[in-house]
């Protein structure tokens, strides 16, 4: 938590220094108010007591009410200032960290972790901060204030405020005990409600196959249950406070004046009187102190939480990158070349290698494609190209540079990089493909135009409703699979870059479209360099070079008509696809 | 990202009472709780006066006891006067009888003033003079210090006698009283908690009811997370806000009434008084809370937006960094982010001075009543206990405003919670099917599948499917192909009873599967799809499913025939290994298992959709063998992607754009030329 705090910015810091003279100000002011109070009473009281003398407290009393008033707003209005200007600032921070972060950072802290992390977290401290700031400053100071002032007037009476203050600690004491942990249990349980139900939602059409529906509702209903159970016990324990915070301030106001009554009846005349105002002063004073611990247990309420989002918030800020940016920015005389020298990687915390002394060069205007199994590092392998992982071993060069040295915007800038999963912002179809920046001009719409005809998109793009400006839908849901994968090929077209890098871009395409697509583009980039990983045969076999990759090892690597004789592996999985007349045909 | 609080209902009024007409028997326990709130909070209104009594007695039993006084001076008055030789004495100094007992000697004194006994208690000669002395040069105030130096037995005499039995009489009714109080309150925290949970677990199971009886259109035109949201968010904001604010919403109107009553009872002017300075604050107050309202739904807007970017940027990162797009999501995150900064300082600034205002208000109206009371008292038009029990009324008139007002705006939040959970509640159910008699036993099925005309759109306007007719025998293989997006899982729909077809029938051995339940028709059918759909649990659990009695020795041998044994073998945990996050299983194995689940259950039908792209190639050889496999004596229909299924197929259907567009044998389709020989030929192009 403080080490989240380091995060305040000094006019932050200055704002807490006012915000906390203004508190202590205000204590002062709300427990001078009693003792004013106690004054008209006596006044109205006493008979011969003048309406001037009344009124002369009754406005001393006002001006009290009144310049508290103002501490309390000027408080507010900093505290206010304070909680969003802190959480504005660190919400800023985690998202550019996060942006920031290779791949690596992000498979570790999961993207939803992360999303809840920069939102949900960060609130939570912003209520600690709006809420709890006053709150922690204001209660230890009243309750030490009110009492000094009761302290020492009466042993008895100070000793009925005592068991009241007890009282309330160990209550509250009880009730965070029962509660705190049954609250991360719900937090567990409300996962478990989601995942049942989305396991329930997405698999829909299972469930009605399988006659599953009172199967699946006997799943709900058990985790409905646990978070039935615990949400009972949780707002049975809280039933308590209540009552026993009125019972406890109640009766000690009460055994106050029992206690008082019968010091009276012993004391001598003159000390019945002071008995009397001790009394009185003691019951508004005690409340006060009893207040400020139910001020005090608050904050032991939101603490925890609060503390856990701190705790998470500072595990981003302090990860430590694993891909460092380099420092050459200046321009390469060689273009489209990528070479792999004796690249190994494994991730940083496995002990087993993805990739085992891989080298292979492609120069500029070449296709190569990298084939094989699962797990056998295709993916990681092409990924080492623009640095979302880094070589553990060995080097990967672009244009005769190492990649580590590149300024990351430099080697982006000479990339167009298509994931497997393809990704659409929630924007038009055209602020889709002239997405990001190549260190040029942004694409207009001629080129916007040109990159999705050729990406085999023109005739969908063009039936939308309102074209090239019709907008994609969240997760972009309102187009299919495959018009996803060619709108994200478009976008790596409109930015002319000298590498393509096709991680399994083509896998929710037809075969036609498929074909079409690289038949296209192959014309309009002849300068380019394409890198490409495909499951399809299909797909990859007229490559200049295939790689095969099994196990993270090289097991072969030529054309396909060569790899078809001296690779047994990559025969295998052609063979898998095509019958061999069919491969003869092709 | 939770809904927040202050979202407003369309209709207040008819979801309020729909809310409360669907607690059921929970109505009940909700009066009981409501009553014992009421019953509390009048409790609170009664408990000022008991207070002010106790406070009474207690003073009275400090102010020294005036009538004693009388009563000692008149006895020593007396009892100086009712002797002769007393006479001459006091003759001797008329004006000043105690200035000429004081000069005489202390045997005279003796005789003047013998010990005499007052209220039994026995007073001697010295103790006389000397009170006489002291009421000498006592002025009209008594003065205290003065009365403390009397002598011992007159103290005795006059001292203030605090009734203890009556201090104890009104305190036992004040304990009563708090202890009913936080009784009642107890009770009735409790049984909310009870009705709170119980009508949220009952909301949230009719739910998860309910979307097993909604149309598969349903969820194919809605968002997932907005039915979770439902589920979670808003039964959560009902059950929680519930328990908190319905019965804390009646005290303190209770209380808030009641004060108000109270005061006119004791005293309408200082009522009249207290609620005209209270007035001013009450108007001010509701103007924030109505200002502040609106800070706070624009907030929860600007939150939704920053929360999209910010799972857009963060789901897109490796394009995002790719494509140096970085700086440009930037300056969009600072855009919103400002906006943020914004709403959240101004909401939190208006609410949070509410309270330091309604504080405010509660010390004015103090004064008000002191000054406006003293007024009275001097005029003696009311006394002292009116004010004491009114500087309490003000606190109780003045603090529940501010929860009713807080109140108010919670109600409308579980209103509008409610409201979402009734519309998906009130979402057309699947057709009702109780009047189906016809069944057709797993058993008896053949396997003979027979298409007549069939006419569906997924719109009533736009028809898709156009007239499809065909005879298929049992153990035929249907091989359904065409390009993405061709609308394949059509057929899937409607064989499997999801959508119903527009005209037309469908004949399952003789029978229309309009006259069947739907229920009946899965039993009749095995179904994989393409989208490996494992729940959290073990293999075991996953592979047997819903269905009872299987043993493990069946689903071993379910694993063995897709092949999958092995893999399940070198699992630390075997079958009852957990399939949720296992990262050691591949989506291939996945798929094995949903095959293994398709395996176990026996059925003369078999939908199978066979597409694995990601999966790699040796894993897919398998999965493939796995599902020639289960296709074996069964009538299936395949979405096929393999060339060697599309060839062996007893019939092929071509589709695009949601249309059948040719239909036939491999061959036949080949020679066509037509769509279809064109897909083919694709792939083996240059």
């Amino acid at each position: 938590m403080f080490k989240l705090f380091k995060n305040l910015t000094n006019k932050d810091k200055k704002v807490i220094l006012i915000v906390a003279t203004l508190v202590v100000f205000s204590v002062f002011l709300d427990l001078r108010m009693p003792e004013y109070m106690s004054e008209i009473t006596k006044l109205v009281q006493t008979k011969d007591s003048t309406m001037k003398e009344i009124l002369n407290a009754g406005g001393h009393m006002l001006l009290c009410a009144i310049l508290s008033l103002v501490c309390t707003i000027t408080v507010g209005y900093f505290s206010s200032f304070l909680s969003a200007d802190f959480s504005k600032n660190i919400r800023r921070k985690i998202f550019t960290k996060v942006e920031s972060f290779g791949i690596a950072e992000i498979k570790k802290f999961q993207t939803s972790s992360l999303i809840t992390r920069t939102t949900n977290d960060v609130t939570q401290i912003e209520m600690l901060l709006s809420m709890g700031l006053q709150m922690m400053i204001k209660s230890p100071v009243m309750a030490i204030w009110a009492l000094v002032k009761i302290l020492g007037k009466s042993t008895e009476l100070s000793l009925v405020t005592g068991t009241g203050v007890v009282i309330i600690v160990i209550t509250n004491l009880f009730i965070i005990k029962m509660v705190t942990p049954r609250f991360s249990k719900i937090q567990k349980y409300t996962d478990q409600l989601n995942g049942v139900t989305r396991e329930n939602l997405t698999g829909i059409r299972v469930v009605h196959a399988f006659n599953a529906e009172k199967f699946q509702e006997g799943r709900f209903e058990d985790v409905n249950n646990d978070i039935t159970k615990t949400h009972l016990t949780i707002q049975k324990t809280f039933a308590l406070m209540d009552p026993i915070m009125n019972f406890v301030m109640h009766f000690q106001h009460l055994g106050i004046y029992v206690v008082g009554a019968m010091l009276i009846v012993k004391a001598g005349m003159m000390d019945k009187i002071t008995i009397f105002s001790n009394m009185v002063v003691f019951s508004s004073y005690g409340m006060q102190v009893i207040f400020s611990f139910l001020m005090l247990t608050m904050i032991f309420m939101i603490l925890p939480r609060a503390q856990v989002s701190a705790y998470r918030i500072n595990e981003i800020l302090e990860e430590d990158l694993s891909i460092k940016d380099g420092y050459y920015k200046g321009l390469t005389d060689k273009k489209g070349i990528v070479e792999f020298k004796n690249v190994s990687f494994k991730y940083p915390d496995a002990d087993e290698y993805i990739l085992k002394n891989i080298s292979f060069k492609v120069n500029q205007g070449e296709t190569i494609a990298f084939i094989g199994s699962t797990g056998s590092g295709k993916s990681t392998l092409i990924n080492l190209v623009p640095r979302l992982y880094d070589a553990t071993e060995g080097e990967v060069l672009v244009d005769g540079v190492n990649v580590k040295e590149y300024k990351l915007s430099t080697l982006n800038n000479k990339i167009g990089y298509i994931p497997q999963k393809a990704f659409m912002f929630t924007a038009s179809v055209k602020d889709n493909v002239a997405y990001g920046n190549n260190g040029r001009e942004k694409p207009n719409i001629e080129k916007v135009k040109e990159a999705i005809k050729v990406a085999q998109g023109k005739d969908f793009v063009e039936k939308m409703p309102d074209k090239y400006d019709t907008m994609i839908a969240r997760g972009g849901t309102n187009i299919s699979g495959g018009q996803k994968q060619r709108l994200s090929i478009a976008r790596a077209i409109a930015r002319d870059p000298e590498i393509y890098i096709f991680d399994d871009s083509f896998s929710a395409l037809d075969y036609q479209t498929d074909l079409k697509l690289r038949t296209e583009l192959k014309k309009y980039t002849k300068n380019a360099t394409s890198m490409i990983v495909a499951q399809r045969i299909g797909t990859i076999m007229n490559a200049d070079t295939i790689v095969v990759l099994d196990k993270g090892e090289c097991v072969g690597i030529g054309t396909h008509k060569e790899l078809l004789k001296k690779c047994d592996i990559y025969k295998e999985i052609a063979l898998s696809q095509l019958s061999e007349e069919e491969l003869e045909n092709a | 990202m939770p809904r927040h609080n202050t979202e407003k209902s369309k209709d207040f009024k008819k979801t309020t009472i729909r809310l409360f007409k669907s607690l059921n028997n929970w109505k009940y326990l909700l009066i009981v709780s409501i009553l014992l709130a009421l019953f509390g909070a009048a409790l609170s209104t009664i408990a000022p006066n008991k207070l002010s009594d106790v406070t009474n007695v207690i003073q009275d039993g400090i102010k020294p006891d005036t009538e004693k006084f009388k009563e000692v001076s008149e006895n020593i008055i007396k009892n100086a006067m009712t002797n002769s030789i007393k006479n001459e004495i006091v003759l001797s100094n008329p004006n000043n009888i105690i200035e000429s007992i004081n000069n005489l000697d202390i045997d005279k004194k003796m005789l003047i003033l013998p010990e005499i006994e007052i209220n039994k208690i026995k007073v001697s000669t010295l103790d006389q003079i000397s009170f006489m002395q002291t009421i000498e040069t006592l002025n009209s105030e008594t003065s205290l210090n003065k009365l403390n130096s009397l002598p011992e037995s007159i103290k005795k005499i006059i001292e203030p006698k605090l009734d203890t039995k009556e201090l104890e009489k009104r305190a036992m009714i004040l304990a009563i009283i708090y202890l009913l109080s936080s009784i009642f309150g107890y009770c009735q925290g409790i049984i909310m908690a009870y009705v709170a949970n119980g009508y949220s677990k009952r909301l949230r199971k009719d739910i998860s009811v309910k979307i097993n009886r909604l149309p598969l259109k349903y969820f194919d035109t809605h968002e997932t997370g907005d039915v979770l949201s439902r589920i979670t968010n808003d039964v959560d904001t009902i059950g929680i806000n519930m328990s908190d604010n319905i019965t804390s919403l009646v005290s303190n109107i209770t209380l808030f009434l009641g004060s108000i009553i109270m005061m006119f009872v004791t005293n309408w002017i200082m009522a009249l008084t207290a609620i005209l300075s209270s007035v001013l604050g009450f108007f001010l107050s509701f103007l924030l809370l109505k200002r502040s309202q609106k800070y706070f739904v624009e907030r929860q807007k600007v939150l939704g937006d920053i929360n999209s970017h910010i799972e857009e940027i963060y789901s897109g990162h490796n394009i995002v960094k790719a494509y140096n797009g970085e700086k440009e999501a930037l300056e969009e995150f600072d855009r919103i982010n400002d906006k943020l900064y914004n709403c959240n300082r101004k909401s939190q600034f208006l609410s949070g001075i509410m309270q330091p205002i309604m504080h405010f208000i509660g010390n004015f109206g103090y004064v008000a009543v002191c000054v406006v009371g003293a007024l009275l008292v001097m005029n003696d038009q009311t006394t002292f206990g009116t004010i004491v029990a009114f500087m309490i009324y003000i606190r109780l008139f003045t603090n529940p405003l501010s929860r009713i007002a807080q109140g108010m705006t919670t109600m409308q939040s579980i209103a509008a919670a409610g409201e979402r959970v009734f519309e998906f509640m009130d979402e057309k159910e699947l057709a009702d099917e109780s009047n189906l008699k016809e069944k057709l036993a797993v058993k008896d099925a053949k396997g003979n599948i027979e298409f007549k005309n069939v006419k569906f759109g997924y719109d009533e306007n736009r028809t898709i499917i156009k007239d499809f007719s065909a005879k298929i025998k049992s153990g035929q293989k249907i091989a359904i192909v065409g390009p993405t997006g061709a609308g394949k899982t059509t057929m899937v729909n409607l064989l499997m009873k999801f959508y119903d077809i527009n005209s037309g029938d469908i004949i399952i051995d003789g029978k229309s599967i309009k006259e069947l339940k739907r229920s009946n028709i899965h039993e009749l059918f095995v179904m994989v799809l393409q989208d490996t759909w494992l729940f959290d649990g073990t293999i075991y659990d996953n592979i047997k499913y819903n269905k009872k009695n299987i043993s493990k020795d069946q689903v071993w041998e379910a694993c063995k025939t897709v092949g999958i044994d092995h893999f399940i073998k070198t699992l630390p945990g075997g079958l009852d290994s957990n399939v949720g996050d296992n990262e050691a299983i591949s989506s291939g194995q996945k798929q094995l298992i949903t095959i293994a689940r398709g395996m176990i259950e026996d059925a003369p039908f078999l939908i199978l959709d066979e597409a694995t792209s990601n999966v790699d190639t040796r894993t897919e050889e398998l999965v493939q063998k796995a599902m020639d496999k289960l296709t074996e004596g069964k009538t299936s229909f395949i979405i096929a992607h393999r060339l060697s299924t599309i060839k062996n197929a007893d019939l092929i259907l071509v589709m695009d754009e949601g249309n059948i567009v040719e239909q036939g044998k491999h061959e036949e389709l080949l020679k066509k030329k037509g769509f279809y020989a064109n897909l083919y030929n694709s792939q083996f192009q240059k």
